[in-house]
């Protein structure tokens, strides 16, 4: 009767053990994150030096979906730079709404563990909390670059 | 759990198992999870699908306006609907009954209408921490505008409330107590005597949120003597978009109207209107007559059947859902120990697993229950537990429903990647 559930051994490791979750001293840029309907909450952190994403951190509390797919995220993105980070991240958002090619799919490598989240509408808000934090970063960055 | 003892348990609930009332419910023939839900809303049997559809059918013209036969039969449908509330919730009067949409338009009916008009700066208005967000706002509302105060009945982390804790928050300062009788998060009781007790004693309108309370115990508004009540139809097995409002015929009468317009006049000239009696004063544009007729037949459903029936289903079945419970590690049971204290109502956590993910794993075992906040979030910070998961029972559910959702919640952990 136990039924297959989207919470694969990727998803629960990032989860239970996540690489990216804690505080980021001297961090170039902070942004919370916030689904008011579930309360899931995130604290992003990037560092950006030259138009790459150097360095990232983040914290907050909530579902497992939320606070996996940030610290997925984290691990993608840290070493791009920041179009690359934004290329990815549309990836991602339409991985979710299940409108990514499986060549695109791939690229996120881990993060390529959230694809079922699509059949979960319910949960689609959790999943793309972390990455729109990061979109909202990379957006206000890149006005600062071009000034 | 130990096979020798849910051997026994199951022998000792056998008759759960078999449950006369399910096939009532035409969604159980479709839908075959285990539905623990039923606090946001329950499941309806088929008398009172039909008797919304036999309205339509058979009576629909609108009820109040026209001089020809349907429309009167339509207006006595929805007038025997009201009587049948009235003797559910034994009322004095028939118009003492208002209609509404649900338990929010009832109690927002009475903040507007009673709690503007009545309370004044200096004045106090008192609500429990458990209160949902809908018997809450609207005293936050009230607060704001007329400059009284907002104060707080606490009570302990089962629910309970003690008289020091009555006589601390309901002061010679009180002039509207708004209680839940049933939490919608512990499923606990509020002393509803001593509070009226209290209240009155001070001069003080008691207001009942009776959400939670109506579905599952026999209310007589007259015996609890509060002076108004409100609950929703659709929580009792009634339609969706059906509520009541009861209020003391004195009070009621001397309140302006809630909404103005159509159907809530005596007479109207260009620059003024002479409101209509009660109750269509607080009844204003076209009614929902079908709800209604929807909503007594639930009531009928749930009289032929009998509450005490109902409670000793729940109660052996929460019984056997917390025994279950209690052997699954790291999952904690808010509220009382007791069964018969939670009127259907199990809320928990797991350790390490937020709400919103126990119920996606449950939701895969086909198990609905409920996860958040639950419209309490001053509750939840008093309990300290931002979130919890909260399976409810009704009388159609089974113990093969149990059984469904204690084997998933038991697997929770594991599948979110917890050792054993
Ligand atoms: C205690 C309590 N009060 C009020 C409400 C609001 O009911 P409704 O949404 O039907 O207006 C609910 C149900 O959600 C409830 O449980």
């Amino acid at each position: 009767m136990e039924n297959r559930t989207f919470y694969n051994a990727v998803l629960t490791e990032h989860n239970l053990h996540p690489m990216y979750k804690h505080d980021l001293e001297d961090a170039d840029f902070t942004l919370e994150g916030v689904n008011p309907s579930c309360g899931d909450h995130i604290t992003l952190k990037l560092k950006i030096t030259d138009g790459v994403i150097t360095g990232g951190a983040f914290v907050g509390d909530g579902c497992a979906i939320s606070q996996a797919s940030a610290d997925m995220m984290l691990e993608l993105v840290i070493g791009r730079t920041q179009k690359e980070a934004v290329r990815l991240s549309d990836i991602f958002l339409r991985m979710i709404k299940g409108n990514a090619s499986e060549q695109e799919i791939e690229e996120l490598e881990e993060a390529s563990a959230l694809r079922d989240i699509s059949h979960m509408p319910a949960r689609v808000k959790c999943a793309v909390l972390g990455w729109h934090t990061m979109k909202e970063i990379l957006k206000e960055a890149s006005g600062t670059a071009d000034q | 759990m130990a096979d020798k003892a849910a051997d026994k348990s199951m022998k000792e609930n056998r008759w759960l198992l078999e449950n006369p009332y399910r096939k009532d419910f035409p969604i159980f023939r479709s839908w075959e999870g285990a539905y623990l839900d039923s606090a946001a809303t329950a499941q309806r049997p088929a008398c009172v699908i039909q008797a919304e559809q036999t309205f339509y059918e058979r009576h629909n013209a609108n009820p109040l306006r026209g001089f020809y036969d349907l429309s009167l039969e339509a207006t006595d449908c929805y007038e025997k609907a009201r009587r049948a509330v009235q003797e559910f919730l034994h009322a004095a009067h028939p118009e003492e009954i208002i209609f509404t949409r649900n338990t929010t338009e009832s109690l927002n009916l009475v903040a507007y209408s009673y709690g503007l008009h009545n309370l004044h700066a200096g004045d106090e208005i008192v609500v429990s921490i458990l209160e949902h967000h809908s018997n809450l706002l609207p005293w936050q509302m009230v607060s704001a505008r007329t400059g009284a105060a907002l104060r707080f009945l606490e009570c302990g982390p089962d629910g309970t409330v003690t008289d020091e804790q009555l006589s601390e928050a309901i002061t010679e300062r009180t002039k509207l107590v708004a209680v839940a009788q049933v939490s919608n998060v512990l499923g606990s009781l509020m002393p509803i005597e001593k509070i009226v007790k209290l209240a009155h004693e001070q001069g003080a309108a008691v207001i009942l949120d009776a959400a939670q309370s109506a579905p599952h115990l026999p209310i007589s508004v007259q015996e609890l003597n509060v002076d108004f009540l409100a609950f929703s139809g659709h929580k009792l097995m009634g339609p969706m978009g059906i509520g009541v409002l009861y209020g003391r015929r004195e009070l009621l009468e001397k309140m302006p109207p809630f909404l103005t317009g159509g159907e809530m006049i005596a007479s109207v000239s260009r620059r003024e209107a002479v409101f209509a009696p009660l109750p269509q004063k607080f009844e204003a544009g076209t009614v929902n007559a079908a709800g209604a007729a929807g909503l007594q037949a639930a009531i009928e459903y749930l009289q032929d059947i009998g509450f005490e029936e109902i409670q000793r289903r729940e109660e052996k079945l929460t019984e056997y859902v917390l025994r279950g419970m209690e052997e699954i590690p790291h999952i904690h049971v808010l509220g009382s120990k007791k069964a018969k204290e939670h009127c259907g109502i199990i809320t928990f956590t797991v350790d390490g697993v937020h709400s919103h993910d126990v119920s996606s794993i449950l939701d895969t075992d086909h198990v609905a229950v409920r996860a958040g906040h639950h419209c309490a979030q001053p509750l939840m910070e008093y309990l300290g537990v931002p979130a919890a998961v909260r399976a409810s029972l009704y009388l159609y559910n089974t113990a093969e429903d149990a059984d469904r959702f204690l084997q998933s919640v038991s697997t929770v952990r594991r599948r979110m990647g917890y050792g054993e």
